[in-house]
């Protein structure tokens, strides 16, 4: 397929969810599911002279994130409203930002097979989410309407269509993901709609001078899910374009099921939103103390800590990338290395726990780090009992597994559940001598080159010592004994 | 200038509103003079002007509000003036995206 | 008790509080002559669009309860007033005159409902209003009509006409109104009361039923200056539900009332008088200026250029805005619905059943004036020149104190009379629409009767930004040396049906 011939262009909308406790212009909860309608209150249903009153958080977790992103924070910024109707929007307006957003510019670092791309950033505002339509409410299909998430707080954030492959389009989200879970404004969450991303796709022969008509595409709720409909969408416009046809500039739904886009219905007005200046909310001023508060408040980014990771810690890009992902993570990592030791071996240990098992039971448990009862301590204190071969590698996995669930103390559990390891050479050489006495002919078939044979014989001597045996101590005297 | 049909079409599907031939006529020829009485703000220069979007001087205005939580009403209250609901959600006609 | 029905009535708000704190009147008594009244009178008048008798009863008792307990919460403790079905009232109807909102009971109240009854005030109904505060004769309700009470073939004015209505007919002491382009001081003028518009931001909008945003007010109507400056320290001050509402310190309105007006410069604004006035309301209006000369306030000859475009800018803003938030009314989650088969149908189908023509035309316009292509020549040029209109008040402001004129080029037309021309109508605002454009306080006080109909002028005055005080202080000079109006004959019993 010639697609080849063809450049991608695309641009991507982030809604993020910040993560204040009230919403953006009431102070009904934001907590996440819930009954419908019982975190609603007159103004976040758009009763009859109801007025909006905004949270002070909002704004300042706007500058955070623009702050970290090196956008231009406004001392001036202007809500606006967006006129449309549906179900889910209860003013038959939505209150965004237009003309004069909180933010502009800003740009995310990317770091793609070993090079660098920088993506700017047009802007970031504030907006009001809309609720939830429900399908088949009813056995006559009704649909039916929940405004629990009407009003909550979202920032738009805006890139130019700097994006030139999937692949850069899926590290531009997971960078910029990252960067608002350190920051603490977004939880990052793409199932439950925290997170949520539109793409703008666009397609131009390479060499071309001008960008090609764009579609926006909506519903792309995983990485997965985004990578298929982009791909898709390239094709379909490639497709257009090579029979000589037009792009119609639209809006189009990915459906997962297909994996196609497919064009929204409500495009026969190109919607008029005929924005205007919110009356009921003066103008957002920032004045520069807040801005420098804000600043000096800012945490260490994920970019800047995985260099710092690399640079003074040495650890690979790779296991970096994965540490810094989510900041709770990072600074347990910062934590348990304070408490277990210095230096690059030490660091790459920890770091091959954190990313390994630590990550697996994690994910197994779905906990957040903040719900762990593995502390920076008693991973730390783990790791020194596997230095100090007291355990063998699966000995510390199973006492590993027991603190997730029980919060215990990992010598406690070592002595609790006779988890330690045998070193004992004497004991360990009783085995040893059983296991080649009872194997003559694996012993002759081993001297006469069979070397894979070891691992036979480094079974049978721990079925003897119940898995105890400290294996770097069982292979060094079978390798003596058998002659090596 | 008169305003068409079409026009007073496009701008009652905007609004949602379902006029009838009638209405449609009318609107038609009062919105036209009321447009036309409007047009008189052509004569003046409004260069370097402002617009007064907001009413309330900068400085008169109050501070934000603080990020707690308020206790939401309870969805019997919420759905009291309900046309139709299912369960607590509001119902309405099938949605068709 | 031996005073009659008919002189409880007549008294003023301060008079009544004074009375039930003198222990020589009550507040069951002030309410059950308020529902007298009404009942004797409101089927010609058509002020109220519910009377709230039982929850008033049950309010009296507790004022008169706190009364003998010396406890009273204030000088309105137990005075019957009345507020414009505009404003929501917790699990009583509130319709805002249309119906879309038939049988809306809302689940909370307004901050100045909220604040006239924590002051011990006694709500006795809501009140009739043109639908959605759009209209100037009251006629536009959607439910009933309502009367001049001078002059039962007569409009009362609007969109506040039941609020201006029952305070002439003296059914209720004092009432709250709203005034976007002139719907408190319009009425005010043809019923021969006083009606105040605070500066923007000086009355929480919390709970008002909104129009037009950036114009909106709350303010007071009552049989006297005194009176509306009581209503107004009452609910005048920041809510912090409203972040249009302004912090500023509320003053003693009272404090200052009794100044007088020497010295007092009187602005005088040729382009209000430049013959589109009615000779009888010039008349009274000029023997009204005449008098602040007498009382030692200096007439000033000012100009306000950008008088004639009021209308015009207004015309494209209020819409603006009211299309968008009459937006919620769309059948989902309150109010009308109309049954339909889709979606899209429920919408176009409530909207066109709830909303009478005049809130139809104003969001068509409105909807107009804000699409694209047409923003920036109707809707942005329009806030444009309301900056222009109000850079012409804060210019004759430098020489002179208050702005004094009619309030509108006629007094209470007939009814039925401009109901076919709506651009006729829309002028009649003319005199009262700078000053929400400008967003300044104003108001009307009664300041005679037109020779040939015997109606009611009212005179307009505008004031600095939060300088309600001086516009109270100046009415109240005038209102001392015009004396009294006299009260409609139907307001005294004195015409046939009426009680004794």
């Amino acid at each position: 397929m010639p697609v080849s011939d063809f450049q991608m262009v695309i641009g991507l909308e982030v809604h993020a969810q910040l993560l204040t406790r009230s919403k953006i212009f009431c102070g009904c909860s934001t907590a996440f599911g819930g009954v419908p309608n019982t975190h609603v209150c007159p103004v976040c249903l758009g009763l009859p002279g109801v007025l909006p009153r905004l949270n002070a958080q909002v704004v300042e977790m706007a500058v955070r994130t623009g702050l970290a992103l090196g956008a231009r924070v406004k001392e001036k910024s202007v809500f606006a409203r967006k006129n449309y109707f549906y179900p889910d929007l209860p003013k038959g307006y939505q209150i965004s930002q237009y003309e004069l957003p909180i933010c502009e510019g800003g740009v995310v670092e990317l770091a793609l097979g070993g090079e660098e791309k920088r993506i700017r950033l047009v802007r970031l505002h504030m907006e009001e989410d809309a609720g939830k339509n429900l399908h088949d409410v009813s056995a006559d299909g009704a649909s039916g309407v929940d405004l629990n998430r009407a009003g909550v707080p979202l920032l738009e954030i805006v890139s130019e269509p700097d994006l030139r492959s999937v692949d850069e389009a899926v590290e531009y989200l997971k960078s910029l993901r990252a960067i608002l879970m350190t920051l603490g404004v977004n939880d990052g969450n793409l199932q439950e709609g925290s997170f949520r991303c539109d793409a703008n796709v666009s397609v131009m022969r390479k060499g071309a001078d001008r960008y090609g008509t764009r579609c926006e595409i909506k519903n792309m709720n995983s990485f997965r899910f985004l990578r298929a409909a982009i791909e898709y969408e390239v094709r379909r416009q490639v497709g257009i374009v090579e029979e000589g046809g037009k792009i119609e500039q639209e809006t189009r739904l990915f459906d997962p099921d297909r994996g196609e886009t497919r064009s929204m219905r409500s495009k026969e007005e190109a919607h008029d939103y005929r924005y205007f200046p919110e009356p009921d909310l003066p103008p957002v001023v920032v004045g520069p103390e807040l801005v420098e508060r804000v600043r000096r408040e800012l945490p260490e980014l994920p970019r800047a800590r995985a260099a710092r990771y690399q640079r003074d810690l040495g650890l690979s890009p790779y296991d970096a990338g994965l540490l810094v992902s989510e900041r709770a993570v990072a600074e347990f990592f910062d934590r348990a290395l304070e408490l277990y030791g210095r230096g690059p071996d030490a660091a790459k240990k920890l770091a091959n726990w954190m990313n390994g098992e630590v990550a697996r039971l994690a994910n197994e448990r779905s906990e957040d780090p903040s719900a762990w009862k593995l502390t920076p301590a008693r991973l730390a204190s783990i790791l020194k009992l596997l230095d100090g071969q007291i355990v063998g590698g699966a000995g510390a996995k199973q006492v590993l597994e027991e603190v997730f669930a029980t919060g215990a103390e990992p010598d406690e559990i070592v002595r609790a559940r006779g988890l330690a390891q045998v070193s004992d050479t004497a004991a360990i050489e009783a085995a040893v001598d059983e296991v080649l006495a009872s194997s003559p002919g694996e012993v002759e078939r081993y001297r006469a080159g069979n070397k894979k044979l070891l691992g036979f014989f480094v079974g049978q001597v721990m079925k003897i010592m119940k898995g105890k045996g400290n294996p770097a101590v069982v292979n060094a005297l079978l390798k003596q004994k058998l002659g090596d | 200038m008169a305003l068409s049909l079409e026009e007073v079409r496009r701008i009652a599907g905007l609004a949602r509103l379902r006029l009838s031939a009638d209405e449609e006529r009318t609107f038609a020829v009062q919105l036209s003079a009321i447009l036309d009485h409007v047009r008189q703000l052509e004569e003046l220069d409004v260069s370097g002007v402002e617009p007064m979007t907001h009413a309330l001087a900068a400085g008169e205005s109050p501070a934000l509000r603080a990020d707690t939580v308020e206790p939401s009403l309870a969805p019997a209250e919420a759905l009291a003036a309900a046309p139709a609901r299912e369960g607590t959600c509001f119902k309405v006609p099938r949605i068709i995206e | 008790m031996t005073v009659a029905a008919t002189e409880l009535t007549a008294l003023s708000l301060r008079e009544a509080g004074a009375g039930i704190a003198a222990k020589a009147i009550s507040s069951r008594d002030l309410v059950e002559a308020a529902l007298a009244r009404i009942a004797a009178t409101d089927e010609r008048v058509g002020a109220f669009l519910a009377v709230t008798a039982e929850r008033a009863r049950a309010a009296a008792a507790q004022a008169d309860q706190r009364a003998a307990a010396g406890e009273r919460r204030s000088e309105l403790d137990g005075v019957p007033i009345a507020v414009k079905d505009i404003f929501a009232t917790k699990g009583v109807p509130t319709t805002a005159g249309s119906r879309i909102l038939d049988g809306w009971l809302p689940p909370y109240d307004a901050t100045v409902v909220q604040r006239l009854e924590e002051a011990g005030a006694v709500l006795v109904g809501k009140l009739n209003m043109d639908e959605f505060a759009m209209g100037s004769s009251n006629e536009n309700s959607a439910f009933r009509p309502c009367a001049n009470p001078h002059d039962l073939s007569r409009t009362p004015g609007g969109s506040s006409g039941g609020s201006a209505a029952a305070v002439a007919a003296r059914q209720v002491h004092g009432a709250l109104g709203t005034d976007t382009g002139g719907s408190i001081r319009l009425p005010a003028s043809f019923c021969g009361v006083v009606g105040v518009k605070p500066t923007y931001g000086r009355v929480s909008r919390y709970g008002v039923i909104a129009f037009a945003s950036s114009l909106d007010q709350v303010g007071p109507l009552a049989r006297s200056v005194e009176d509306a400056a009581l209503l107004l320290g009452r609910i005048a001050g920041h809510d912090p539900r409203d972040m249009t509402s302004s912090t500023r310190p509320v003053e003693d309105y009272l404090a200052t009332l009794e100044d007088g007006a020497r010295g007092l410069r009187v602005g005088v604004p040729r382009e209000w008088f430049q013959g589109g006035v009615d000779a009888g309301v010039e008349k009274v209006v000029r023997t009204a200026l005449r008098t602040y000369e007498k009382v030692g306030a200096k007439l000033v000859e000012i100009s306000l250029p950008h008088t004639k475009y009021g209308i015009a800018a207004y015309y494209l803003i209020a819409p603006a805005e009211a299309s968008s938030n009459l937006a919620r009314y769309d059948g989902v989650r309150f109010g009308l619905r109309a049954e339909a088969k889709g979606l899209r149908d429920m919408y176009a189908e409530t909207r066109a059943r709830g909303f009478g023509a005049e809130p139809k035309r104003r969001i068509m316009l409105g909807t107009y004036a804000l699409s694209a292509g047409y923003y920036d020549a109707y809707y942005l040029r329009a806030q444009k020149v309301r900056t222009l209109v109000r850079r012409d008040f804060d210019e004759v402001f430098r020489s002179c104190d208050v702005v004094a004129g009619p309030v509108a080029p006629t007094v209470a037309f007939k009814l039925g009379e401009r109901t076919e021309d709506p651009l006729q109508m829309y002028l009649a605002d003319v005199f009262t629409i700078t000053c929400n454009l400008a967003a300044l306080p104003g108001l009307s006080v009664p300041c005679g009767v037109d020779g040939a109909t015997g109606m009611p002028v009212g005179l307009q005055l505008v004031g600095r930004s939060f300088d309600e005080a001086t516009l109270l202080r100046a009415a109240r000079a005038l209102e001392r040396e015009a004396g009294p109006l006299p009260a409609p004959a139907l307001a005294v019993g004195t015409m046939p049906g009426s009680e004794h």
